[in-house]
C-alpha cells in the first residue's frame, strides 16, 4: 500500500537534525551516564562478595523491620526477607553470574534514579495543575505503550552502541509509573487536610511538602517500585544495544541456542527482580 | 452591656456567587432576581447572599442552618478560603477581603484559627505535631512551639497523648486535637465550622461543655457553625439562622425562639428533634444568689436583690437547705417595720425540683406562681434555679397552643 502521510519521516529528519545540531548535549549526557554506570559498578565490584551480601541482607533486613529493627517484633517481620535475599544472592553467585547481576543491578539504579529525578517533578506538576495534567497524560501513555525496542534505535543513533543508549531506554520506558502514582497520590490527598493548611496560612511550598508530599509518600513509593520492576524488564531489552548485565547473557544464550544459558541468566533476572520489588516494597510499606 | 465590647468582625454585604458568570450574577442578584431565576439564566448558585452581621470581642456567634444554606460558605469567607464576589468582611478595622495574598496568610497565621468538622488532622504526624502545626506554619522554633502545643493540649485535656498518631484516638479526642491547634495559635478569632456535628451524641454534650469552660477562661470571639438548634442554644451568645444563603434573623436564643423573624425560622424552631429532652440541669443557671434565713435580716436581702438585679431570691437555713422564697416588695415593708427576721414573708409552699426533671413535668409547676423554680439534691441543698424564661423557650418548641396558654397566665398573675 502507498503511504499517504510519511509520519516516520518527518521523525527521521527531525531526530537527524536534533542529532547533529546538539551533538554537544548528547556528548554530555553520554559521558555522565557512562561516567555514574562505570563508577558505580567499579565500587560494588570493589567490595569483596561475602562484604556485599551481608550490606544487601542488612540493607533489606533495616528496609523491612525499620525502627523497629532490634526487638523481636522486628525480627519475626524481617528475618523471611533477610534469609530470602541472602539465598537468592547465593544463588546468583554459585550460577557465576555475580558480575553480571551486579551490572544490571547497576543499570537499574541508575536508570530509576534518573527516571525519579524527572518523573517526580513532572508528577507533582500534574497534580497541581490540571492543563499539565492533560498535557503530560498522552505522553505517558505513549512511553508506555510504544513497544520497548522501538526506543533502542534513536538511542543507538544518538549514543552508538553501549550501557548509555540502555540507559536512556530504560528511563523513557519505566518513568511513567512515577508520574502517574506521584499525581494520584497528591490528588488523592483529603480536601480537609490541605484545607486545615490553608486555614492556618500555610503557603503553597508549606502545603506541599508538610502535607501533600508526607501524605502521597505510600503512593509515590508504590510508583518508584513500579519504576524499578520496569526499569529491570528493559535493561535486559537494552543489552540488544550493548548494555552490559545479565540480559547480555541472555541475548548471547538466544543467539548461540543456549538453553544452559538462557535458563541461568533468566533465573538470575527473575531473583534479582523479586530481591528489588520486595525491599523497595517494603520501604513503602513500613510506618 | 454587650454594647461597650468592641467589634472585632463586621460583615457588610457578604456576597458569595459559584460559577462562571459571577458578574451577570451579581447584577442579577442586586436587580432582586430570585436564587433560582439567577440559576436559570447564568448557571450560576449564590452561595451567600448579602449577609451582614457584627461579632463582638469576646462572643459566640452561632451560624445556624440547614445543609445547603451556605452556613459553611459563609464562614471560609471570614478568612478567605472562599473568596467572596462582592461584599466587605472587617478584621478590626482591615477589611479582609482586600488583603494580598500575604497580608491574607498572615492575617490567617496570626488572627484566626479553624476548626473542622472533619478534624483535617494529619495521619502522619503525632498528635503534639498536629497541634504545633499552626505555629509550625507560622515560623515558631521547635522549642517554643512544642511548649504551646502541650499547653493548648492540656487546656483540651489531652495531657499523656502527645506521641500518639490521630488514628489511635477517638472522634472527640481528635476533634480535642483540632481544637488545641487552634487554641495554640492564641488568635483572637476561632472558625468552628460544624466542629462538633461528626461527634455522638454524649461527646458532643461533652466538648460544648468544654467550649464553654475555655471560653470563660479565654474570652476568643468564636464563630460557631452549626445545624443543631439545640447546640446553637447551648453555646451560642447569639444566633444568626440562615436559609438559601440569607441571613433571616440575628438575636438571641430567647429573640429566635419568641419573636421568630419568618415563618422558617419558626418552622425551623419548631421543627427542632423534640426526641431531644431538656432537663432542669440544662436550664438552671448555678450558684444562684441566696439569702441565708439566719443571717441575712430583710436589709441583707435586699441588698442582694439589688446586686443580682431580681426582686425574688431563693432562700436557705444554716444546712444549706431550701426553704422557700422572699419577695423584694416584702423586705421593703419588713425594713419600714425594722423587723429582724425575715420568717414572717418567707414564701415555703413552692415546688422544686430533681435536676433530672424534664421541661414537660416543670411546665405544670410554674403555673400559679411567679418565682423561679428551686433545682435541689436529694438532700433538700438547692444547687441552682430554673427561671420562667428559659422554661417557657422550651415550652415554645412544642406548639403555639401551649405557649398562648402560657403567656395568659402569666398576664394573669
Amino acid at each position: 500500500m502507498e503511504k499517504i502521510l510519511p509520519i516516520g519521516e518527518y521523525i527521521e529528519e527531525g531526530i537527524n537534525s536534533l542529532e547533529q545540531n546538539l551533538s554537544f548535549l548528547w556528548r554530555a549526557i553520554d559521558d555522565g551516564i557512562s561516567w555514574a554506570v562505570e563508577n558505580l559498578n567499579d565500587l560494588f565490584l570493589s567490595i569483596p562478595f561475602i562484604g556485599l551480601l551481608l550490606l544487601i541482607a542488612i540493607a533489606a533486613y533495616y528496609a523491612k523491620a525499620g525502627k523497629k529493627s532490634f526487638t523481636k517484633a522486628g525480627f519475626k517481620n524481617a528475618y523471611g526477607l533477610t534469609v530470602f535475599v541472602i539465598l537468592g544472592l547465593l544463588l546468583i553467585y554459585a550460577m557465576g553470574y555475580w558480575e553480571e547481576a551486579i551490572q544490571t543491578t547497576t543499570l537499574v539504579l541508575v536508570s530509576t534514579l534518573i527516571a525519579l529525578v524527572f518523573g517526580i517533578p513532572f508528577g507533582i506538576w500534574a497534580a497541581k495543575n490540571n492543563t499539565a495534567n492533560a498535557i503530560i497524560r498522552p505522553i505517558l501513555d505513549f512511553m508506555q505503550t510504544m513497544p520497548a525496542f522501538v526506543y533502542l534505535i534513536p538511542a543507538i543513533f544518538f549514543f552508538s552502541v553501549g550501557n548509555t543508549p540502555g540507559v536512556i531506554a530504560t528511563v523513557i520506558f519505566s518513568l511513567p509509573p512515577s508520574v502517574r502514582l506521584t499525581n494520584l497520590g497528591i490528588r488523592n490527598v483529603p480536601g480537609d487536610v490541605i484545607e486545615a493548611g490553608r486555614a492556618f496560612g500555610a503557603n503553597e511550598n508549606q502545603i506541599l511538602f508538610k502535607i501533600q508530599l508526607p501524605l502521597a509518600m505510600p503512593t509515590i513509593l508504590a510508583g518508584i517500585n513500579q519504576v524499578i520492576l520496569l526499569a529491570l524488564s528493559m535493561v535486559v531489552i537494552a543489552s540488544m544495544v550493548g548494555a552490559k548485565g545479565l540480559g547480555a547473557i541472555v541475548y548471547q544464550g538466544i543467539q548461540q541456542n543456549d538453553i544452559a544459558k538462557g535458563f541461568e541468566s533468566g533465573l538470575g533476572i527473575v531473583v534479582l527482580a523479586m530481591i528489588l520489588d520486595r525491599i523497595s516494597q517494603s520501604i513503602g510499606s513500613k510506618k | 452591656m454587650a454594647d461597650e465590647r468592641e467589634i472585632r468582625l463586621k460583615v457588610e454585604d457578604l456576597t458569595l456567587i459559584f460559577g462562571k458568570k459571577k458578574e451577570e450574577a451579581l447584577k442579577l442578584l442586586n436587580q432582586g432576581a430570585s436564587k433560582s431565576e439567577i440559576l436559570k439564566k447564568t448557571k450560576c448558585t449564590v452561595g451567600v447572599n448579602k449577609a451582614s452581621f457584627e461579632i463582638k470581642e469576646g462572643e459566640i456567634f452561632v451560624i445556624m442552618g440547614l445543609s445547603g444554606s451556605g452556613k459553611s460558605t459563609l464562614i471560609r469567607c471570614l478568612n478567605r478560603l472562599n473568596d467572596p464576589t462582592a461584599g466587605k468582611v472587617f478584621f478590626k478595622d482591615h477589611d479582609i477581603t482586600r488583603d494580598t495574598n500575604k497580608q491574607l496568610l498572615q492575617t490567617r497565621r496570626t488572627e484566626m484559627s479553624m476548626v473542622f468538622q472533619k478534624f483535617g488532622l494529619l495521619p502522619h504526624r503525632t498528635i503534639l505535631e498536629n497541634a504545633a502545626f499552626g505555629l509550625e506554619i507560622r515560623g515558631e522554633n521547635k522549642v517554643e512551639r512544642e511548649e504551646r502545643a502541650k499547653q493548648a493540649l492540656k487546656t483540651v485535656g489531652l495531657e499523656g497523648y502527645e506521641d500518639q498518631l490521630p488514628a489511635n484516638l477517638s472522634g472527640g479526642m481528635q476533634q480535642r486535637v483540632g481544637l488545641a491547634r487552634a487554641l495554640a495559635n492564641d488568635s483572637d478569632v476561632l472558625l468552628m465550622d460544624e466542629a462538633f456535628s461528626a461527634l455522638d451524641p454524649l461527646i458532643k454534650s461533652d466538648m460544648q461543655d468544654e467550649l464553654l469552660q475555655i471560653q470563660n477562661k479565654l474570652h476568643k470571639t468564636i464563630v460557631f457553625i452549626t445545624h443543631d438548634l439545640d447546640e446553637a442554644m447551648k453555646v451560642g451568645d447569639r444566633i444568626a439562622i440562615m436559609k438559601d444563603g440569607v441571613v433571616e434573623q440575628i438575636g438571641t436564643a430567647e429573640e429566635i425562639l419568641t419573636d421568630p423573624a419568618s415563618d422558617y425560622v419558626k418552622a425551623f424552631v419548631e421543627k427542632v428533634d423534640r426526641k431531644t429532652i431538656i432537663t432542669a440541669e440544662t436550664l438552671m443557671f448555678d450558684r444562684p444568689t441566696i439569702v441565708r434565713f439566719k443571717k441575712d435580716g430583710p436589709k441583707g436581702a435586699i441588698r442582694k436583690m439589688r446586686e443580682a438585679g431580681v426582686d425574688v431570691l431563693p432562700v436557705e437555713d444554716d444546712q444549706e437547705k431550701f426553704l422557700g422564697y422572699v419577695w423584694l416588695k416584702d423586705m421593703l415593708k419588713l425594713e419600714k417595720e425594722k423587723a429582724k427576721t425575715i420568717e414572717t414573708v418567707l414564701h415555703t409552699e413552692v415546688p422544686s425540683v430533681y435536676k433530672h426533671y424534664k421541661v414537660e413535668e416543670m411546665l405544670p409547676l410554674i403555673t400559679g406562681h411567679n418565682h423561679p423554680l428551686a433545682v435541689v439534691d436529694e438532700e433538700g441543698k438547692l444547687i441552682g434555679l430554673v427561671t420562667q424564661t428559659s422554661l417557657i423557650i422550651e415550652s415554645t418548641r412544642y406548639s403555639d397552643k401551649e405557649m398562648d396558654k402560657l403567656i395568659d397566665k402569666a398576664n394573669e398573675l
